[in-house]
């Protein structure tokens, strides 16, 4: 836009993301960064914007969501702007923050409330994102209703590294039991409340938690034909 | 008392000065004598017995733990893990067109739909899902189905051969080796294909594939025939099966279970009609549903399912000979350089390719150069996407930070979900019946654990 000024003061365009979320950056042009970079473009800075908060109306069916969640939640333990932090519509899929001492409460308004009845859960899956300094970790459900002609919903709920307290949902959907274990097991997300939180993969005595980035992926290097080729972590990488 | 004899267990009187107004737990006062002498009075006897997870009918390596009061079992439960693989973990460290080849290793009975639902997910993150040329939907289409009655067969086979009857195990080998030999003509390998890529596919159909499909196709169904008289009326199989492994609309509901199992329900749950993906919604066929609940029922809708799979690899088969066109997507920074096909010493390549790169355009060389060391570039953010695999719903949640690598792979298993519903399945039956309901899951490890 060659007006940007100007545009400061007109609200953003529906269905617009206005603010993307800054989850990190990359330098040079190249992304390799073992090698000396002649091109001149070494000082160039790329941020890792991800998809911002969306605007109403959020398009499709999201918006019968957003609103039929917002009349659920009246008069539970929090209200909709109290437990939702924001909404992000991107790629034709709904992600709600939640905030993660209400992810009971709005699953629950999410499985029983006749026009939502999200009555399966597909499983929590983990992201650590090391950069993101307080909301390190990340808890990621995946929710369908079948009852309304399956649509989809995700909810992301986020804790700090040096406190990995989520609240467990198994008691609003038991199909989160193994789930649960599982992240628990690799990213070392504690669900409180989980009937018995113990390691779905590894070993009961592991060491670590091996989905986590700071974890190691491990390896040896291998000679082949007389040439070695490190392990995978070691190679070249361009991002 | 010499250093040699000192009583090791002994508390020493460090220990004795920590333990000074703690709390001591003994098994003895209360009603614990009441509680013993009311046992031995019963004879009663706790037996735990370890099943796998190196057992014929572990379907690979499961552990069952089964408390069992005669040949009762009151308490199941699973231990699982021993084929974990890093699967996801080692993703993160190569490239988005790389991970097919992981992720087609996970559940090695259905590695189509491995791949399909990964290449999907990808392709959501790029937002091309819908520049996917018409002809890779539909070969996706036809080895998914043709996959399907692959791994229904193996399902069917191995659960006869733990109750006992070879021979159906024979015939569902025998049949599944016509669809082995398809997918070793179409993509070089019996699994484990690394075939579907982001994009598309990895090279156009080898000549006479089709036929091949069309001769297969009523010899696949005369052995399911064969396969279904069997088994269908079968009083031994009906003995083993009927009002075995029950598990209500409720239960599946409530613990995630889905695919056969959740239709035998009567649910008609089924992601191709609901959420079409690769075109299904062109398809003409039918959701077979049951609602006994049991295990016999699950082997019947297998069998229905395998019916209507031979339906949409037929029309997959004919759509293909009117649709001619590329099987990889026009974007150059995404698609593999090379149009790479069966040569005659049955290696993939593409003689003009070479011949192009190494001889006169140096830009078309580093290109492939980049993309095949380097790879492409995918948008930050995250993408869900689910295929119906032949166990349930298969979904796969990718997130990317802009770079050449997933930043995040996870899998949703349905034989990991479903394999939740043991417990559910086994206790209060009879240890015989374990074996049947287990099978009637149809968990693959390799699935479960990745």
């Amino acid at each position: 836009m060659s007006n940007a000024g100007e545009n400061d003061n007109v609200p953003a365009a529906p269905g617009a993301n206005p603010d993307p979320v800054v989850m990190g950056s990359r330098l040079g042009m190249f992304g390799v960064s073992d090698g000396g970079d002649t091109s001149g473009y070494g000082g160039l800075v790329a941020h890792v914007l991800f998809p911002a908060a969306a605007v109403r109306p959020y398009g499709g069916y999201f918006d019968e969501i957003a609103d039929h969640l917002e009349r659920a939640l009246v008069g539970g333990s929090a209200s909709y702007a109290q437990a939702i932090e924001r909404v992000v519509v991107d790629r034709g899929e709904m992600t709600i923050f939640v905030a993660r001492e209400h992810i009971l409460g709005v699953a629950r308004a999410l499985r029983d409330d006749p026009m939502l009845r999200f009555e399966m859960c597909l499983g929590v899956s983990g992201v650590h994102y090391p950069q993101e300094t307080g909301r390190e970790l990340h808890a990621v459900y995946h929710l369908l209703s079948i009852t309304n002609g399956g649509r989809r919903v995700r909810l992301e709920v986020t804790c700090p590294d040096d406190d990995r307290h989520i609240p467990s949902i198994v008691e609003v959907y038991p199909a989160n039991d193994w789930n649960e274990r599982e992240t628990w097991d690799f990213f070392g997300i504690v669900f409180d409340g989980h009937p018995a939180l113990t390691r779905m993969f590894m070993p009961d005595d592991w060491q670590g938690h091996p989905q986590r980035k700071d974890y190691p992926l491990g390896g040896i290097p291998v000679e082949y034909k007389g040439a070695t080729v490190p392990p995978p972590d070691e190679r070249r990488k361009y991002s | 008392m010499t250093e040699e004899t000192r009583d090791i267990y002994a508390t020493s009187e460090a220990d004795a000065k920590d333990a000074e107004g703690a709390h001591v737990y003994d098994a003895v006062g209360g009603d614990w004598d009441a509680i013993v002498d009311e046992a031995s009075s019963l004879h009663e006897e706790r037996i735990v017995v370890n099943m796998g997870p190196q057992h014929p009918s572990s379907h690979g390596v499961l552990r069952m733990i089964l408390e069992l009061d005669g040949e009762s079992v009151t308490e199941a439960k699973v231990g699982v893990g021993y084929l974990h693989t890093g699967i996801e973990k080692s993703m993160e460290f190569r490239t988005w067109t790389q991970g097919v080849t992981f992720c087609t290793r996970m559940d090695y009975l259905t590695p189509l739909f491995n791949e399909t639902a990964y290449c999907l997910a990808v392709e959501k993150l790029l937002g091309i899902t819908d520049q996917i040329p018409e002809r890779a939907s539909i070969i996706r289409v036809l080895l998914m189905e043709l996959n399907r009655i692959g791994s229904h067969l193996v399902a069917l086979a191995t659960g006869g051969m733990e109750i006992g009857a070879t021979t159906i195990m024979t015939i569902g080998f025998r049949e599944r080796e016509r669809i082995l030999a398809i997918f070793e003509m179409i993509t070089g390998l019996r699994m484990n294909h690394g075939y579907i890529r982001p994009g598309g596919v990895a090279q156009a159909l080898p000549p006479g594939a089709i036929d091949k499909v069309h001769d297969a196709i009523p010899l696949i169904r005369r052995g399911i025939g064969e396969l279904e008289k069997l088994l269908n009326e079968n009083p031994l199989v009906k003995g083993r099966m009927v009002n075995v492994g029950y598990l209500d609309l409720t239960g599946c509901m409530a613990l995630g279970v889905t695919g056969p199992m959740l239709r035998t329900t009567g649910l008609p749950h089924d992601l191709r009609k609901s959420d079409p993906y690769c075109g299904y919604e062109n398809y003409e066929f039918d959701v077979p549903v049951r609602d006994t609940c049991d295990a016999y029922g699950r082997m019947r809708v297998r069998f229905d399912e395998m019916y209507e799979s031979l339906k949409i690899a037929e029309q997959a088969a004919d759509k293909l000979q009117k649709t001619p066109g590329p099987v990889m997507v026009e974007d150059k920074k995404i698609a593999w350089p090379a149009q790479l096909a069966i040569g005659t010493d049955g290696m993939g390549n593409s003689l003009d390719h070479i011949r192009e790169i190494m001889g006169t355009s140096m830009e078309s060389l580093i290109h492939h150069f980049k993309l095949v060391t380097e790879g492409f570039r995918v948008p930050p953010g995250q993408a869900y996407a689910a295929v119906e695999s032949p166990k349930g719903e298969l979904g796969v949640h990718v997130v990317s930070d802009g770079g050449t690598r997933p930043y995040r792979a996870h899998f949703r298993e349905p034989s990991f979900n479903n394999l939740q519903s043991f417990s559910a399945l086994c206790e209060g039956g009879q240890l015989g019946d374990v074996v049947v309901a287990v099978a009637s899951i149809d968990p693959v490890m390799g699935g479960v654990d990745r």
